[in-house]
């Protein structure tokens, strides 16, 4: 189950709404066998922590070596060389923020908008049918775009390329030659695919947003778009934001799309043309290959940077779609 | 006054025009994706892409069958491990979780759920590659389970949820111990809806490619057994893109029409599924 059904069936958690459960009275009284089975269930639930303890672990343990031959240096050097030994890991770093800046870029106003449209606009029948429609493209396989990218996007990027330098080439980021694969394409692939969590979870957002605000203001005669701008969206910014920080998340680890069309080159550039490196993608392409112990904790180093990351995007996402969510109790 | 309002109603409706814009933007996307894909893979589907295995460089014919049995040998294994923990641990959140322990489970699930796929591969091979010293079918089908575990833990909870507690208070009334009633009546109960989520959990790995380029690694030949490197259909999908030659891109675009197809069918049908058991819960 993609995580945009999962947020939309997940109940929020400590909900005050959450059905009191009966079984709770008679936990005096339970015999020796509920007690086994509700410890064992725990053991159950529990691999869900030793799960991310043991990935926060294992990824230091086996990063240790870089950390300690560069230091906090390893994230701000640029430098990536296997043959001497040096390893930095910022073009990295630099490609992954960028592409997944485009991507917010491209997908936030589609996405909000679609989520506008979807929950204000459309006949609730047909919003469900066009919703599903758009979550489907979540499960679209992200090597299935990265194909999609090679050989659609990086042929079409390229015969943008000269318009766009053309008409925003003062800019430093339309300048250079256009060989298809780069940030920008990579940042559109993204978009697409980060697309269907920010409109699904927006719109679930504003839905939940109280029928009385929005008739309270077009009672005071405000217009239709008016009510959304003044009144829905302040109230469903925290949920809309927790959106976008999830699909960032999403941008920031997408592997498989980004390697395929990024270019895969270790340098920093300011061209939006020219090709460049994700830190997703140098794992899934040099681990492989890696042959030296240092070289493989270098590798490891950025999973662990990688894995940081979005945690915290992930953690801040998600408590702030629980707030807007929890204030309301369940969604219908 | 005139001019101010019509002013308001213009934006409004330059506003509105913009978001259904938008709206057919994203379908679009889909749509295109969908059909182009059908288009250029389905000229090259044919029995012997089913059947065969790949053949040698230059030689046409030859098909993926090795990668179709190797996502299923590796999505069947991901499944014993991920599956039990997943409906055990959303037993405790739903029956005794609502505490601050199921709050953190809940939590953790939830970020664990955002973690990249990558990572996940990583932690598969520090923990079953370098020990075993080798990739292998098992160490892939480690890395798409614990992706899977977070996956099945949230919706099972939330079918586990579903079911009334009328039903629970039936069965204890009648003496019958809690971890009884739990496993004989509201597993069951819940049974069609830990399907679903299973079903969307198996969807969403099948696609999965970046953990298992260090895991289960590809194999151009029939594998044996769990512990030698084995070929799965997006790793293959992966490989046969960015090659240079035009008969393995052909027959990428083949391979993404099958899985595309799988992935699909497994999500629109587990939704039907849910759907149903919705409206006859209520």
């Amino acid at each position: 189950m993609s995580p945009v059904e999962e947020l939309q069936q997940s109940p929020p958690p400590l909900s005050p709404a959450a059905p009191p459960n009966p079984l709770r009275r008679i936990r005096l009284s339970e015999r020796a066998g509920d007690r086994i089975f509700r410890w064992t269930m725990l053991a159950f639930g529990a691999m869900v922590m030793i799960l991310a303890a043991g990935i926060c672990w294992e990824l230091m343990r086996n990063s240790k070596l870089a950390w300690d031959a560069f230091g906090f240096k390893f994230l701000i050097t640029s430098v990536w060389d296997p043959v001497m030994e040096v390893y930095g890991a910022l073009p990295f770093i630099y490609g992954t923020i960028v592409s997944s800046i485009i991507a917010l870029m491209i997908a936030v106003p589609l996405g909000v908008g679609s989520a506008i449209f979807l929950a204000e606009l459309a006949p609730k029948k047909v919003s469900n049918i066009l919703t599903f429609f758009i979550e489907l493209l979540a499960a679209i396989p992200s090597v299935i775009l990265g194909l999609m990218g090679i050989f659609v996007l990086v042929p079409a990027v390229k015969s943008a390329q000269p318009f766009l330098t053309k008409t925003l080439g003062f800019l430093p980021f339309f300048q250079g030659h256009a060989y298809g694969i780069g940030l920008l394409t990579a940042g559109i692939i993204l978009a697409i695919m980060i697309l269907p969590y920010i409109t699904s979870i927006s719109r679930d957002v504003i839905l939940s947003v109280p029928q009385v605000l929005k008739e309270a203001s077009l009672g005071l005669g405000a217009t239709h778009w008016e009510m959304v701008r003044m009144v829905v969206l302040p109230y469903a910014r925290s949920g809309i934001l927790g959106s976008i920080f999830l699909a960032l998340g999403r941008a920031l680890g997408e592997t498989m799309a980004v390697t395929m069309v990024i270019g895969n080159t270790p340098k920093i550039s300011l061209s939006l043309f020219d090709p460049a490196y994700s830190m997703a993608a140098v794992i899934a392409n040099e681990f492989s290959e890696a042959t030296s112990d240092l070289y493989v904790h270098s590798l490891i180093a950025i999973a662990l940077t990688l894995f940081a990351i979005t945690i915290i995007v992930n953690g801040l996402a998600r408590l702030m779609i629980y707030k807007t969510t929890l204030s309301k109790g369940r969604r219908s | 006054m005139n001019d101010l309002f019509s002013r308001r109603k213009l934006i409004n409706n330059a506003m509105f025009t913009l978001t259904g814009v938008f709206t057919f933007f994203s379908l679009f996307s889909l749509f295109l994706i969908l059909g182009y894909i059908t288009y250029h893979g389905i000229s090259s589907l044919n029995w012997n892409f089913f059947t065969k295995i790949p053949v040698p460089l230059g030689e046409t014919g030859g098909g993926i069958a090795n990668s179709i049995v190797g996502s299923a040998k590796v999505l069947g294994l991901a499944c014993v491990f991920g599956i039990p923990i997943g409906v055990f641990g959303a037993v405790y959140l739903s029956e005794f979780g609502n505490n601050r322990i199921g709050f953190c489970i809940r939590y953790c699930a939830d970020v664990l759920n955002g973690v990249p796929s990558i990572v996940m591969g990583i932690f598969a091979y520090t923990l079953v590659v370098l020990p075993m010293k080798g990739f292998s079918a098992l160490s892939g089908s480690v890395a798409l389970g614990i992706i899977m575990i977070p996956l099945v833990l949230r919706t099972t909870e939330e079918f586990i949820r579903l079911v009334p507690g009328s039903i629970r208070e039936a069965a204890l009334a009648l003496g019958v111990p809690q971890w009884k009633v739990i496993l004989r009546v509201v597993l069951p109960t819940a049974s069609r809806g830990i399907m679903t989520g299973a079903i969307l959990a198996v969807s969403r790995i099948a696609g999965e490619t970046a953990p298992l380029i260090f895991t289960a690694f590809g194999n151009r030949f029939w594998d044996d057994g769990l512990l030698h490197p084995i070929a799965t259909l997006p790793h293959t999908i992966f490989t046969y893109a960015i090659a240079p030659y035009d008969d393995w891109h052909r027959q990428a675009w083949a391979a993404a029409l099958v899985l595309m197809a799988v992935v699909l069918i497994g999500n629109i049908g587990a939704r039907v599924l849910m759907r149903s058991k919705g409206s006859a819960s209520h």
